[in-house]
């Protein structure tokens, strides 16, 4: 009896926290700047203004050291913030003395607060030109201490974050795996089916205003189911007015991947022309407060995207493996005139896997672009990391895609522990290139595919 | 609507420097899918090779841009035989996938911040073409007045140009004639047949790959020669693509192919680059209204129409212009 009320008491305090977390947009602010004094004098300031940001707070960070020096490191003066973060040093000199020179603005660390840092640790100093008489405003934003985390921590940290990726590629790469798997096509353009779900689910977004469900803003939600139904459309569409009669007519494979490389320039530019180059992101795409679990660091937004692309993923698997339909999609993939003359009607089941690979393929790309924000290219940059996971696990094969894509996403995550950030993806194509040495069909592959 | 403006413009790029650099680029891929059949997705890291070997050397390193020259085109065999040797004996699509990855890699690579020093990273690489433009023998802008005019420096960039292209097709018409030419037709063809003669297929694929990759590396040189300063983002995957389509266009395994279809991809790029520029322009009305299409819009419509012509060329007519449906079925092996 006890324990439960502990219980249901803890969960209300959590319950407030979490609210009030989420309400309150800042805490209260403290004092601001103190103004600094008018002066009437035939001199340059240089002014600034500390505040500590940490936890979206904004409170004066005092007795803080500024240093200004000529731009060979001679110091003209120095001096420390007022108890309102306020610091404000007269050059040496007349306004006409000081004109055209530059000065440079240095910080000493050492002298903040415990706990805080610059947001950004390289830039402990600000270099001006001074050319106009007015006083210059310098300022260094100051946030919490970066946490010096062990090299574990941090991979486990990312290993965290590569699963994320790796579940939204994974659904990218069942997609193209499966439509390889049935019709032999190595789909260019699968790429333009992830990016078509993000753009579609923005669309829901940006035209419908707020779409209310009992008093919850379903805006998104809404979005997110749209760009599954609107992709799997769009693939049956696609399959019907083009990848079907090329099948009939008995368009060699080569042909249709060179027919898939004219699609993907065409949509890709399309998709340009409807929304144009920038970056996009969400109404609801908001980036409150990670959580940690030990070392490791997620958003709320991060934990629901990786689960919804958990549940489909299995529900998928489970429908291929169990049900009728499931069956016959396997047994088109693995013989496609035997499957037919044991009465499976193979059109139809192909109509179905491109249903579904679009619509997996969407659904990877609204949740991609709520992960990240997207623009037109958003599918076309992951496509190659769609084409290793699949080559990578073994072409055409169901839970190759899905080792794959793990392999794939997580490499991308910790391979940034020693290898620069801008060359993940670099990382993961030598990966790629260095299996197909050793094992060319692939981890889960069998040999025979690849005659 | 100035119609001479568009149509000379047009025949300046048909004629010009990028035409040229995607013949030569689709040159080296006739080699390898319209001879060999091998699908090689990767020409835009050849050329990548090619530019930025060359201009390193004499950017980065100070030596000589002949030097530099030479070991851009052999890097390019080593980078032919480095992605030969694992793909050549699996399936075409295998060989698609890794030549695409690749490109990628020595695109980003050279792209990237931690190796700005010797590659410039996102800014590439520029004044290195100082010996080249010492044998200029042009002091004057060259070409037939309102129609095509060149600047001296890019009329030379299009001799030298144009004599690459015409030697890299007699080398091709040559090739393809001898008896190791018609293996490699027949590689395409039927692999096994020419397996069961006794042929080295793989051998034969790999000289394909490096001869074809030579090519390519030789448009990347032309091109970095012209751009006088280049980065990254033009040896991007559309690279290859558009260089596909330009082979696919004039023809595949024609040697006249390549050359005819960049000259018609160039002139028919441009011309819808520059009647939609003029359809949008304000000054002209303009003739189609803004809300259904702006300046930033009417560029992207070439690229529109190109896909789709791409989709329909290879639906409809994939032996392209001068082509031979019998003797290319394009299929996988």
């Amino acid at each position: 009896m006890h324990l439960r009320f502990l219980r249901a008491s803890l969960l209300v305090a959590l319950l407030m926290a979490l609210l009030t977390a989420v309400g309150s947009p800042a805490h209260a602010a403290d004092a601001p700047c103190a103004k600094p004094p008018k002066r009437d004098d035939d001199t340059i300031h240089v002014q600034g203004c500390l505040r500590d940001l940490r936890g979206n707070g904004d409170k004066p960070v005092p007795g803080v050291t500024i240093t200004v020096s000529d731009t060979e490191g001679n110091p003209l003066v120095e001096g420390t913030t007022d108890e309102t973060g306020l610091f404000d040093l007269a050059l040496p000199g007349t306004v006409l003395d000081v004109l055209g020179t530059t000065v440079v603005v240095t910080i000493d660390t050492d002298t903040l607060p415990e706990g805080t840092a610059l947001q950004n640790p390289e830039q402990k100093k600000l270099v001006a030109e001074i050319n106009t008489e007015s006083d210059q405003y310098f300022t260094f934003p100051i946030d919490d201490a970066p946490k010096v985390a062990s090299k574990w921590d941090q991979a486990i940290d990312l290993l965290a974050g590569g699963l994320v990726f790796s579940l939204l590629l994974a659904m990218a790469a069942l997609g193209l795996s499966l439509i390889y798997g049935t019709t032999g096509l190595t789909n260019f353009a699968h790429g333009e089916l992830i990016t078509f779900g993000a753009l579609v689910a923005y669309l829901v977004d940006q035209l419908s205003g707020e779409i209310t469900l009992f008093g919850a803003n379903v805006t998104v939600v809404t979005g997110v189911l749209a760009a599954l139904v609107f992709g799997g459309l769009f693939g049956w569409a696609q399959d019907r007015a083009l990848w079907r009669p090329l099948r009939h007519r008995g368009t060699g494979l080569i042909a249709m991947m060179v027919v898939s490389i004219g699609l993907s320039i065409f949509l890709r530019n399309v998709f340009q022309y409807v929304m144009g180059a920038d970056a996009k992101q969400y109404s609801q795409y908001a980036t409150p407060t990670p959580f940690t679990l030990g070392p490791i660091e997620l958003t709320p937004k991060e934990v629901v995207v990786a689960a919804a692309a958990l549940v489909v993923l299995v529900i998928t698997i489970l429908a291929l493996r169990y049900t009728r339909l499931g069956k016959a999609t396997r047994a088109v993939a693995d013989n496609p005139p035997l499957a037919a003359s044991t009465g499976i009607n193979v059109d139809r089941v192909i109509s179905v896997v491109w249903i579904l690979g679009a619509g997996l393929a969407g659904l990877s790309g609204v949740l991609l672009g709520l992960t990240q924000g997207f623009d037109f290219q958003l599918g076309f940059k992951i496509l190659l990391l769609v084409f290793a996971a699949v080559t990578l696990g073994g072409l055409g094969t169901i839970w190759g895609a899905l080792v794959g894509s793990l392999i794939i996403g997580m490499f991308i995550e910790v391979s940034t522990l020693w290898l620069p950030v801008e060359l993940k993806f670099v990382g993961a194509l030598v990966v790629l290139i260095a299996v197909l040495l050793v094992r060319p069909q692939g981890i889960l592959g069998k040999a025979q595919r690849i005659g | 609507m100035d119609w001479q403006s568009i149509i000379s413009d047009s025949l300046q790029q048909a004629l010009g420097p990028d035409a040229i650099v995607f013949a030569l680029a689709a040159i080296g891929l006739n080699m390898h899918f319209g001879y060999t059949g091998l699908l090689n997705f990767g020409q835009a890291g050849f050329m990548a090779v090619g530019a930025y070997t060359m201009a390193s050397f004499v950017a980065t390193w100070g030596l000589s841009l002949w030097l530099g020259l030479a070991t851009a085109l052999l890097f390019a065999v080593v980078l032919a035989l480095f992605l030969g040797v694992p793909t050549l004996r699996l399936r075409a699509d295998y060989l698609a996938i890794v030549t695409i990855a690749a490109a990628e890699i020595i695109r980003q690579t050279v792209g990237s911040v931690t190796l700005q020093k010797w590659f410039g990273g996102q800014d590439g690489l520029q004044t290195f073409n100082a010996a080249f433009r010492r044998l200029n023998p042009f002091s004057s802008s060259q070409g037939i007045p309102g129609v095509v005019e060149w600047r001296p420096y890019d009329f030379w960039v299009v001799v030298v140009g144009w004599t690459v292209v015409a030697l890299a097709c007699l080398l091709t018409f040559l090739l393809v004639r001898s008896p190791w030419g018609r293996v490699l037709r027949s590689i395409r063809e039927d692999e096994d047949a020419v397996r069961s003669l006794g042929k080295n297929v793989y051998g034969y694929k790999m000289q394909s790959l490096i001869i074809g990759g030579l090519f390519g590396a030789a448009a990347g040189i032309l091109m970095a020669l012209q751009k006088q300063a280049f980065n990254p983002s033009l040896f991007a995957t559309d690279t290859t693509f558009f260089a596909y389509t330009c082979l696919l266009l004039g023809g595949a395994a024609r040697v006249m192919g390549p050359v005819l279809g960049s000259i018609l991809f160039w002139f028919l790029i441009n011309f819808l680059d520059g009647f939609f520029a003029q359809a949008t322009d304000p000054a002209n009305g303009p003739l189609i209204p803004s809300w259904l299409m702006d300046a930033n819009q009417a560029s992207l419509v070439r690229f529109i129409v190109m896909g789709l012509a791409l989709m329909l060329l290879m639906i409809f007519r994939p032996q392209g212009i001068l082509g031979d449906r019998r003797e290319l079925a394009i299929d996988a092996r």
